[in-house]
């Protein structure tokens, strides 16, 4: 098992390694002269651009540079905001907190709405319970969630007066952009929930069981619910990347400060660095949570380590 | 494909529905410039913020602009760009999927390799990095959105092709002479089609979504081009008063999406049941 986790870890390197080339040639793809595009706002002296070029050290050969970007990564540096002139690390620092309890809280929602949701659809499956549930739930993919956003700050802040529309701070502020953003992991959860259940109520342990003469109740949750909630594991770490990525239109919609709005932001002030930094950020965190899954995947199902 | 596939496709309840919803938005993009009673883009600061009524149908917003016409046309925008995105995703996704799972290798290994990295991005995030390169602006967005999907269609075909690869009758035809393109387009494609068709249809829902969402961030469409994420984000500041201007564009994007959805999930059910 060690032996499996060492090398599901290994392998992720070549892949972060690439992740940094990608973010690093960000820079170079831009049509024109980065720099000048980035100084595009502030009136500029020769001077100032040839320093600009300086500080990002363009006039060094490109592998040098890409070697000093993973340097400087790996030791936590990944470079200067040009808007603020304050360190990348500390801006993302300042944010991070506020993005990561959004998307923790998200998939609570999710998998409180999306796990009963299923079960109830694949219990009764056919009937006009398992199509109220699924429907719901195709509207849940369908909902764009800058739109069930905005609904809710309508009917929930504006009329009602229950919670903030906007900001940040107090568990309050958490409701409204949580429901928001958890809506349609929750629906993708019901819907796999309810497959995944369908699958595993067809399976013989699960007759078994009831030959045995357990009660309904102790046979679903046992014997089928144990099982079923495995390949959920998986759709879990895809799903929190998902959410890692929603934050950015969620952050908007109730102006709420995180790393979405910092890579937005990054984008209409052609802040590179900052947007580079915050990018590479999400995306090693994303990779990470991906093996935190796998490894727990195979701590839940067996099979995996050893076939 | 067999001829019984529209009726097939009939009798599922959703994908009848998902098509019905899809036809009439498609008549009403198409049919924009007659159906719409005033210019999307004219403005009338004197009937600003007017609720929907019988002037207008949708009411106005905050700069007198008839939401109405501007949702017909915000209709033609969206269909537009996620047909396009797709576009865009399928001819470069397909052809590297068929390559790298056809002759493998290292070829093979190295295509992989980036489409790994490529999806290490999650989400709308690869759509963002890619707009932040080449500059905000719907044209860009439609680029974003299909390239940042090509991983997932290059992954799926080379998937399809791994599968068929390996079949006695490719074997055999490779047997009696046939070179590989013609054993890739004779063999190999047709079973690809069934799983891509499928992806594609949800894809365009997905596709539709992110490049609303880049303009709902105000790095799509400009303005007063009348495209739905835009029309979100410029009626998000008059929620208060007016949510209408909002409201509607919304439920478009909803719709649409939804029709795609129900569409995709329907073809699926039908060409390729083992999903």
């Amino acid at each position: 098992m060690l032996t499996w986790i060492a090398r599901r870890i290994l392998a992720v390197v070549p892949v972060l390694f690439g992740v940094t080339l990608a973010v690093f040639s960000m820079l170079f793809l831009v049509p024109g002269d980065p720099v000048k595009m980035m100084l595009a706002e502030f009136v500029t002296t020769p001077d100032q651009i040839a320093q600009m070029r300086a500080q990002l050290h363009l006039d060094e050969p490109i592998l040098k540079q890409y070697g000093r970007f993973v340097a400087n990564a790996v030791r936590g540096d990944l470079g200067t905001s040009i808007r603020s002139r304050r360190p990348v690390t500390t801006e993302i620092g300042e944010n991070v907190l506020n993005t990561t309890q959004l998307a923790v809280a998200a998939m609570l929602v999710a998998v409180a709405i999306g796990v009963p949701l299923g079960l109830l659809a694949a219990l009764s499956r056919h009937s006009w319970l398992d199509v109220a549930s699924m429907a719901t739930a195709l509207l849940g993919v369908s909902m764009p969630s800058f739109w069930l956003g905005l609904l809710l700050i309508f009917v929930f802040s504006l009329h009602l007066g229950w919670f903030p529309a906007t900001g940040g701070g107090s568990p309050l502020h958490l409701v409204l952009p949580s429901v928001t953003l958890g809506t349609i992991a929750a629906a993708i959860i019901a819907r796999l929930t309810r497959s995944s259940m369908l699958e595993v109520l067809g399976q013989d342990y699960v007759r078994t069981a009831r030959a045995k003469g357990l009660g309904g109740f102790s046979v679903i949750v046992r014997h089928a619910l144990k099982n079923a909630l495995i390949p959920i594991i998986t759709i879990f770490g895809l799903q929190f990347g998902n959410l890692l990525a929603g934050a950015v239109i969620v952050e908007t919609v109730f102006s709420r400060p995180g790393l979405g709005r910092l890579i937005v932001g990054g984008i209409l002030a052609k802040d590179f660095p900052l947007v580079q930094g915050t990018v590479l950020f999400v995306a090693t965190v994303y990779v990470m949570i991906n093996v935190l899954v796998d490894v727990a995947y195979a701590y839940a199902d067996p099979r995996i380590r050893f076939g | 494909m067999d001829v019984s596939l529209p009726r097939r496709l009939a009798r599922q309840r959703g994908a009848a529905i998902g098509l019905v919803i899809l036809a009439a938005l498609a008549l009403v993009a198409l049919a924009a410039p007659w159906l719409s009673p005033r210019d999307p883009v004219k403005t009338a600061p004197r009937t600003a913020l007017q609720p929907p009524g019988a002037t207008y149908w949708l009411g106005s917003d905050q700069l007198g602009r008839d939401v109405a016409s501007r949702v017909m046309y915000g209709a033609r925008i969206s269909l537009t760009v996620g047909v396009i995105a797709v576009s865009i995703a399928v001819a470069l996704g397909a052809p590297i999927g068929l390559v790298s799972g056809f002759y493998g290798g290292r070829l093979d290994a190295v295509i992989m390799r980036v489409i790994d990295v490529l999806l290490a991005f999650p989400g709308i995030l690869l759509a963002l990095a890619i707009v932040s390169v080449l500059t905000p602006g719907l044209t860009n967005v439609m680029i974003a959105v299909g390239l940042s999907a090509v991983p997932t269609y290059a992954r799926l075909v080379r998937a399809s092709v791994l599968a068929t690869r390996e079949n006695l009758y490719v074997e055999a035809a490779r047997a009696l002479g046939s070179r590989d393109p013609s054993i890739l387009a004779r063999y190999i494609l047709p079973n690809v089609v069934a799983p891509l068709v499928v992806t594609a249809t949800l894809g365009l829902g997905t596709a539709i979504l992110a490049a609303a969402a880049l303009s709902f961030l105000g790095l799509g469409s400009q303005p007063p081009q009348p495209e739905w994420g835009r029309m979100l984000s410029e009626g998000r500041d008059y929620l208060r008063e007016a949510w209408w201007i909002a409201t509607f564009p919304g439920l478009g994007i909803m719709l649409t999406v939804l029709g795609m959805n129900l569409l995709g999930d329907g073809l699926r059910d039908v060409l390729d049941p083992r999903l």
